[in-house]
């Protein structure tokens, strides 16, 4: 997560009705190039990553007219940066009854940035299961990848320095739905 | 060592903590106290000003290891360590290796005391062959040799054996010895670890009940009123021995008990670090326990302080609990932890000290030319101590070979500065001579 | 700061439920066709044990193994440490080999405790059981199945503590490192703890511990949400801390009318090996309300929470900050 304690006024760069039009366009964009979305289950990495993928099943749903199953996936014992902080609590890993094995993966998490989250995904789901194929949706790319990961469904591409952060509100974790950017006080240490 | 021997002049010592007097010490006796003495030119003049003048303190309870254990101490260092501390005479225990329970072994331990120079060594003889428990040694034929031993202890070991302890009692009548019991019935202190209480319960070690002290104790004030005898409790460390002691003297009975400094001071509270430099037998028992100890310590119920310095080599005690020997070293502490436990806390003043660590241990000892009052014609046996010292306790300072303090770094009042053995300086100023 | 799992009273609430909470989570990986976490990848965890006790060393083995963790047991009997070479020489060789963590099982009180403070080694020292001291794995690893049982439901308790749930620890307290721990977690996690057993295999001292304590069992059946029945050892009886087996087995052994009397819900526990007809009959070990096979299933999550939080990041999650930090993670 980003930093919290953001002592500069934080823009907002997306406001609720932007996120909700964002989730409905991925939703379509899914069904087009999912041919239906028949195999696909959707893989939020917690803690926003899990609403979003509620949201993305709930408009699928309204789409294509059947439930598809949504789960969560905690990457932190998947981390590389483990041994730079301190050993955190874990999320919960819930993948649905069926498995993913020759399903299409839709991982799908808040905010791209570095892409080491993606990356501790890809192991953990190889350890859980043999997907046919594995896609990504975020709400927001933000840019400066460390790794060769691009996302599949973005909401929104917001062009950033390091010393800004992304904070993406949630109305199920938050109160309120929202992204805000900022500057954080210290040195950047990309995160994602 | 001429120079060492000569006249020595202290200036403006507070007797016993009286008002500044000036000591003339000449020919190994205390030659003239008065205020402004003339020294003489060839005196060596010590400037006492603020120091107390004790005499030379007696323990009664001393573990010299040698022989057998010299890699822990020797009679040597251990004498050392004793003057360093303001002793000027000590009582070897009995449990070195071979055992001191033979004229030959006391007689050793004797001429090695002489040799050091540093402290009168007055051996203690087994009460049993090899502390067994249970055939009486030759307790005549050590009286009797060079040593002239009149305690008897199997430290370490309890004589549990009623009879034998009943026997022991009887048989050192004969040239006024007394027996030391350490008082543990053993039955009672199988596997036992620390004492038995609150912390031993949270910590999983063995008890130690203070009724496996307590137990001995009853037993043997009763034997000894029974026979007549003379009888001397080492180390006592509860509540409950205070009172049995008091009762025992209360009845007229020849009881004397001793006291350790650590018991005045420490608790069971610290064995919760598990480290074993505060393992020790009998164990460190509780605040009320050090309280009723202390105030036993000034009304007299107790009689003096000794030691129990136990010299341990590192190895035995850089270990797990278990495993690691129990004792530890007080000589060079001793001093000072008395005048922070009973002095600062006004239970004694500086006469009561030189009771508690000198005339009294010395009588019970019935040991010549110590424990005498500072008086002109009495030897020369001295201790200047320095009251206002503050400073942290140095393991790496001191004179035994051991370093097994549980006072490493705390912060002790006092400081010994000068010890005289019959006129011969053994520290002056701080530093062995 | 704590870098050790040493006795459960190193553990505060937050940090109990953390390690729970951990365990829980790591219970599932169980469930996966790969039951196995990079976490501790380049780690070394070394199982010292200066004890028998094969049930504890395979299951800190499973755990850190299914961490990644490489693993060296070191079994005190039979090797250099028999003969007479110390604790300390041993915990040199180990920082030697550069262990990260040493899981410690030691017949002395205290040895954990020693390991980790005397500056011998620097990796964390996780106590397996010492002595009669503690083994507070093993209480956290009641506590995961208390809470499976008694609070249960979808998420089988997680995030919830033992507050007002009544547990009853029955037996040879005196010698016994599980009671020493558990009183302590289950305590901290707000149960009523209840202490029974005959006086003699009470410690001196049990009156200052935050729990009850009772001689008579039948007092306490009706009240008790779980019974924890402890292993009585035979060879005490020679020590006469009770006269004969029959009579032991007869006040203080729970069998199927004793069981009856307890209320529906309430469990029976016990950490294993049992004693079968002494401490508690065949019928109540093999009824449905014993949960001794759970509590094993459960050692291996709990001690793989254990070793995560300790080892798994730059410095030990538990003991070390407030809740609030742990949880902006």
């Amino acid at each position: 997560m980003d930093d919290m304690s953001n002592p500069a006024p934080a823009r907002s760069v997306l406001e609720a009705p932007d996120i909700a039009r964002a989730l409905t366009r991925i939703a379509h964009e899914i069904v087009e190039r999912a041919k239906g979305a028949d195999d696909v289950v959707l893989l939020g990495i917690p803690t926003r990553g899990v609403f979003l993928a509620r949201r993305l099943a709930a408009n699928l749903r309204e789409i294509t007219g059947h439930p598809l199953p949504v789960g969560s996936l905690d990457i932190t014992m998947y981390r590389d940066d483990l041994r730079l902080r301190p050993a955190r609590a874990l999320a919960r890993t819930e993948i649905p009854g069926d498995g993913i094995d020759g399903r299409l993966v839709i991982l799908v998490d808040d905010v791209l940035f570095s892409g080491r989250t993606i990356r501790a995904a890809l192991d953990a789901l190889g350890d859980i299961g043999r997907p046919r194929a594995v896609q990504l949706a975020v709400l927001v790319d933000r840019g400066h990848r460390e790794l060769p990961i691009r996302a599949d469904y973005v909401g929104k591409n917001i062009p950033t320095s390091l010393r800004e952060t992304v904070r993406v509100l949630l109305q199920e974790e938050d109160g309120r739905d929202g992204v805000l950017l900022g500057v954080r006080e210290h040195a950047p240490a990309a995160e994602r | 060592m001429s120079e060492n021997t000569a006249r020595t002049l202290i200036r403006d010592a507070r007797i016993l903590g009286g008002a500044p007097q000036d000591v003339l010490i000449e020919g190994g006796t205390v030659a003239r106290i008065g205020g402004a003495l003339e020294a003489g030119s060839d005196a060596r003049v010590v400037e006492a000003d603020g120091l107390v003048l004790l005499p030379g303190l007696v323990d009664l309870h001393t573990h010299l290891r040698e022989p057998g254990r010299e890699d822990s101490e020797t009679v040597l260092t251990g004498t050392r360590a004793a003057a360093a501390g303001g002793f000027t005479a000590v009582h070897a225990m009995a449990n070195t290796f071979p055992v001191a329970d033979t004229a030959g072994v006391v007689e050793q331990v004797w001429r090695l005391g002489r040799e050091s120079g540093y402290c009168d060594v007055q051996p203690v003889g087994a009460v049993t062959v090899g502390l067994g428990g249970r055939q009486l040694a030759e307790l005549g034929a050590m009286h009797d040799s060079a040593a002239g031993v009149v305690v008897f202890s199997d430290d370490g070991k309890c004589v549990d054996d009623a009879v034998i302890m009943r026997r022991a009692l009887e048989y050192v009548k004969a040239f006024d010895g007394v027996i030391a019991q350490h008082a543990q019935e053993p039955r009672l202190t199988e596997g036992a670890q620390m004492n038995e209480g609150a912390v031993s319960a949270e910590l999983g070690l063995g008890g130690w009940p203070a009724v496996a002290e307590e137990a001995i104790i009853a037993r043997d004030v009763l034997l000894a009123a029974h026979v007549g005898s003379r009888v001397h409790i080492c180390h006592l460390s509860t509540a409950g021995s205070v009172e049995l002691v008091r009762w025992a003297k209360s009845k007229g009975w020849q009881v004397t008990a001793e006291v350790t400094p650590h018991h005045l001071l420490l608790t069971d509270e610290l064995v919760r670090s598990y480290d074993p430099v505060f393992k020790v037998n009998p164990p460190l028992r509780t605040e009320e326990d050090v309280l009723a100890l202390r105030e036993a310590l000034a009304d007299g119920t107790i009689d003096c302080v000794a030691t129990d310095h136990a010299p341990h080599p590192h190895e035995d005690k850089d270990c797990e609990w278990g495993a690691a020997a129990m004792g530890m070293v007080g000589l060079e502490t001793a001093l000072s932890v008395v005048q922070h436990t009973m002095v600062e806390t006004g239970l004694l003043d500086w006469a009561g000290v030189a009771d508690r660590m000198s005339f009294r241990p010395a009588a019970i000892g019935r040991l010549a030319g110590h424990g005498r009052p500072v008086e002109v014609g009495e030897p020369a046996n001295l201790t200047l101590l320095d009251p206002a010292y503050r400073g942290e306790v140095d393991p790496a300072a001191f004179a035994s070979r051991s370093r097994n303090t549980p006072y490493r770094g705390r912060e002790l009042p006092g400081r010994v500065t000068h010890t005289f053995l019959r006129g011969r300086a053994t520290l002056m100023d701080g530093k062995l001579v | 700061m704590k870098r050790h799992l040493i006795s459960a009273a190193d553990l505060s609430r937050d940090d109990a439920l953390l390690v729970l909470d951990t365990a829980e989570e790591l219970a599932r990986v169980a469930d996966r066709p790969i039951k196995k976490l990079p976490t501790l990848r380049g780690r070394t965890v070394v199982n010292l044990f200066f004890e028998d006790s094969t049930r504890t060393r395979i299951s800190f083995e499973a755990a850190a193994k299914r961490l990644s963790a490489d693993v060296i047991n070191f079994s005190a009997k039979g090797s250099s440490v028999s003969k007479g070479e110390s604790l300390k020489d041993t915990a040199l060789t180990l920082e030697a080999m550069g262990a990260d963590a040493v899981v410690i099982r030691h017949h002395d009180s205290g040895a954990p405790h020693r390991l980790a403070t005397s500056g011998w080694i620097g990796g964390c020292v996780v106590n397996a059981g010492d002595g009669t001291h503690e083994h507070p794995t093993q209480a956290l690893l009641d506590a995961l199945t208390l809470r499976r049982r008694l609070v249960g439901g979808r998420d089988r308790g997680l995030g919830a503590d033992l507050a007002g749930r009544r547990i009853t620890i029955v037996g040879d307290i005196l010698h016994s490192r599980v009671a020493r721990s558990n009183v302590r977690l289950l305590t901290t996690l707000g149960a009523e703890v209840t202490v029974v057993g005959p006086p003699t295999l009470l410690p001196v001292g049990v009156e200052r511990w935050p729990c009850a304590v009772d001689y008579d069992l039948d007092a306490v059946l009706a009240k008790s949400d779980a019974v924890m029945m402890l292993r009585v050892q035979r060879e005490r009886m020679n020590d006469a801390f009770f006269p004969t087996e029959r009579e032991y087995a007869r006040r203080y052994g729970l069998h199927g009318a004793r069981m009856a009397r307890m209320p529906e819900h309430a469990v029976v526990m016990h950490p294993g090996p049992m004693n079968r007809g002494m401490e508690i009959t065949a019928e109540v070990a093999d009824s449905p309300r014993c949960t001794a096979v759970e509590q094993v299933s459960g050692g291996v999550s709990v001690r793989m929470a254990v070793l995560y939080l300790l080892l798994g990041g730059s410095e030990p999650a538990v003991g070390t900050r407030t809740t609030e930090e742990n949880s902006q993670a």
